[in-house]
């Protein structure tokens, strides 16, 4: 078994968040990780991205290979384009729709959906306004993990767990609306596909 | 001690100088290497005074130090990336003459590819030059291992070791397994009491002890265990690998089988019984390497009459950038499975000053007080500031190397393009700027050299600055004038006010300092968030 993830988005908007709790949770399970992250000029306002991978097998390589990445995890609509050459040809495009828009030239949103929507195996979903609902509207992120999750390899669960340890110090009710989230994520993607890989 | 540690390749570096009894870490901050001191600032271990961890002003007064507590018996590293061993040059290649006495470890950081960095120069290269080990690690666990080791030899052989490490390694997570700590060293002077006095006497013995050392070093890069030889059935082709480039090599063989021989070089010098075992076996040869083609060099030679040796001077690898699974793969003859293109509607998004950044309204003001003389006379410098170069700023002409901007433009001004402008960070000016200021002062040039003083080293995010509290003070010290040096607020509302002192001092046929002071965006709010939690646990209790 093996789930190589690409998660995208732009400096700022936390994508570590995301990749620290699937890590968490996958060291939990006993599985191998790499993850390769971005520091330095590239976090100022710039595309992010970082390689995540599991397998129940020693990894190899840091950074994933073309054409292999299962998922492409983005918390930007545009975003989530750049990384199209490392999507396996039957990997996931889990993406938030909400735009971060700190170019002049940035594209239409139609033009995006019609890309995005393009890749049959696709999640798009307004996870700022989703987590806004749940009165959490930092919770983003944690919207975008729950719809990630159904293909994640990992139980819903451990996940569950990680969340809860990770915000633990910021007490009760921000683990409540973080899980929230993450179940609001979960609701959606199961709505909305058949779950062909779970 | 079984548990694994999740640890970016910096992080286990740090992580073993500690368990391996270092007493002192040096570094200048610098993509990708600064983790590794940022980790041991955090550490235990330096919080409690165990461990002397801070930073320094630059790579150079970083190293001396280092080497200083070398002279003193005990365990240090130096940390800095690939342009910042350029700086500490000097005293790099002469600590290869003085030779360590407590373990000393130099780890450069190269970046190829430039994700951070204005050149990719291979740190290899350096080590070479120096005559001293190399050690370059394939993953996380031996970047642990190799700190922990790489001490034991320094002293057992009486040399720095040079760690050449790149970005992909040091910026990504693995799981990595301890060692037991080990105590730190006494104070011990070295034997010789004239080792570290690199009189012409002195040091054309010690450059003799070194030399005669090279056969013991590559001895040490034969029996370490970390080159090693895995023989294959398939002799049509040999494949060496360095560094992280195995890695890369394996992914491509998913039952982790690879039918060819493999020579996994990771220690320095070249070990050349593994190396001529590898060529005489083999047909051909296909040269892995992340960086400069230095090991390829080396075996093909200047006459290339051998066997044929491919890799990136024949173009089988590209000559520049990082290395990837799939141009591996290709190199191997295998298909490239890149899959969908970027799409067309896809555009760009550089890095640009955050948000009510201070650089904004330092760079609005420069602009406009320019805007009456001709186009390109602002040199520049490294830091977050160099996003000036870009829309809708397009405010600067230079970025070179630390420092270069108030040097370049006092060239400029003395080639008679006047007014020159000199636009430097507070940090880069304690780094590498004083001593060009001292030069425009010595010839009075008419130069404006603004100081954009946001408090911290902002672009490796947020490490203390040398320049703290005292710029104003190392001015008048070096000799400028105190009517020409200005505190500027950079803000909307001092707009015209930094103008109207901007116009003037453009004008004055001297030496002027303008420093334009505002704390860093970043690191305010991480300071703001720091008092209210402080704030709250009072209030708690």
């Amino acid at each position: 078994m093996k789930r190589d993830i690409i998660l995208a988005g732009v400096g700022g908007q936390g994508i570590l968040s995301i990749a620290t709790i699937i890590g968490m949770a996958a060291l939990k399970t006993g599985l191998h990780i790499k993850q390769a992250e971005v520091h330095g000029m590239s976090q100022r306002g710039g595309d992010v991205s970082s390689n995540l991978r599991i397998a129940d097998h020693e990894i190899a390589s840091d950074l994933i290979p073309f054409g292999q990445a299962d998922l492409i995890i983005s918390v930007e609509p545009m975003e989530s384009l750049r990384y199209l050459p490392l999507l396996s040809p039957d990997g996931w495009l889990i993406t938030n729709t909400k735009p971060f828009i700190n170019i002049p030239n940035y594209p239409k949103m139609e033009d995006l959906m019609v890309e995005i929507e393009h890749f049959e195996n696709h999640i798009a979903l307004d996870a700022d306004g989703i987590a806004k609902n749940l009165g959490s509207a930092r919770s983003a992120n944690m919207v975008i993990l729950g719809a990630a999750s159904p293909f994640l390899e990992i139980k819903y669960e451990e996940l569950v767990e990680a969340i809860s340890r990770t915000f633990a110090r910021k007490g009760d009710e921000i683990v409540k609306l973080n899980l929230d989230a993450l179940q609001a994520g979960f609701d959606f993607a199961e709505a909305h596909t058949n779950l062909k890989m779970r | 001690m079984d548990q694994k540690l999740m640890l970016l390749g910096d992080e286990a570096i740090a992580q073993a100088a500690i368990d391996a009894g270092m007493s002192g870490i040096y570094a200048y901050p610098g993509t990708p290497s600064t983790e590794i001191t940022e980790y041991v600032i955090q550490s235990r271990e330096a919080k409690s005074g165990l461990i002397r961890a801070a930073w320094s002003t630059n790579e150079k007064t970083a190293m001396e130090s280092a080497l200083g507590m070398s002279y003193a018996g005990k365990r240090t590293m130096v940390c800095m990336k690939h342009v910042g061993l350029n700086v500490a040059a000097d005293v790099f290649m002469n600590a290869a003459i003085t030779g360590a006495n407590g373990g000393l470890i130099v780890v450069s950081a190269d970046d190829p590819s430039m994700h951070s960095s204005q050149n990719e120069q291979d740190s290899r290269v350096y080590g070479k030059f120096a005559l001293i080990p190399v050690l370059e690690p394939t993953n996380q666990q031996d970047a642990y291992d190799m700190v922990y080791y790489g001490f034991d030899m320094s002293e057992k052989l009486g040399v720095p070791v040079l760690m050449r490490i790149t970005t992909r390694l040091a910026h990504s997570r693995a799981g990595v397994v301890r060692k037991p700590t080990r105590a730190q060293n006494e104070i011990c002077l070295p034997k010789d009491p004239r080792q570290f006095i690199l009189l012409p006497a002195n040091a054309r013995r010690q450059y003799k002890n070194l030399l005669h050392k090279q056969s013991e070093f590559e001895k040490y890069a034969t029996d370490s265990g970390f080159n090693s030889y895995a023989d294959g059935e398939d002799k049509s082709m040999g494949i060496i690998t360095t560094g992280i480039a195995y890695n890369y090599l394996l992914e491509n063989f998913p039952d982790r089988h690879i039918p060819f021989p493999v020579l996994k070089i990771a220690q320095y010098p070249m070990p050349h019984a593994m190396v001529e075992e590898i060529y005489n076996s083999c047909d051909k040869l296909l040269i892995l390497e992340e960086g400069y083609p230095v090991v390829e060099e080396a075996i093909k030679g200047f006459m290339n009459n051998g066997k044929p040796v491919h890799g990136r001077l024949d173009g089988t690898v590209p000559r520049d950038g990082e290395l990837n699974p799939n141009i591996v793969a290709v190199a191997l003859g295998k298909k490239d499975t890149r899959g969908r293109d970027i799409p067309s509607v896809v555009v760009g998004r550089p890095p640009s000053l955050c948000k009510g950044c201070p650089h904004i309204y330092s760079y609005n003001a420069l602009n406009e007080a320019l805007s009456t003389w001709s186009k390109g006379r602002v040199f520049s410098d490294i830091g977050c500031y160099t996003l000036g170069a870009l829309d809708p700023f397009d405010a600067i002409n230079t970025c070179v190397d630390m420092g270069a901007s108030i040097t370049m433009a006092k060239g400029a001004a003395d080639a008679g393009l006047l007014p020159a402008v000199a636009v430097i960070g507070d940090s880069t000016f304690t780094h590498s700027g004083i001593t060009g200021l001292i030069d425009c002062v010595k010839d009075k040039n008419q130069i404006t050299i603004m100081i954009l003083d946001n408090e911290t080293t902002a672009m490796t995010g947020g490490q203390d600055s040398s320049a703290f509290g005292r710029i104003e003070d190392i001015c008048l010290g070096v000799g400028v004038d105190k009517d020409h040096i200005f505190v500027l607020n950079p803000s909307p509302k001092s707009h015209e006010e930094n103008l109207a002192i901007l116009n003037r001092e453009l004008r004055y046929e001297g030496v002027s300092v303008i420093i334009p002071r505002r704390e860093c965006i970043q690191t305010a709010v991480k300071h703001l968030k720091e008092h209210k939690k402080e704030e709250t646990a009072k209030m708690e209790g």
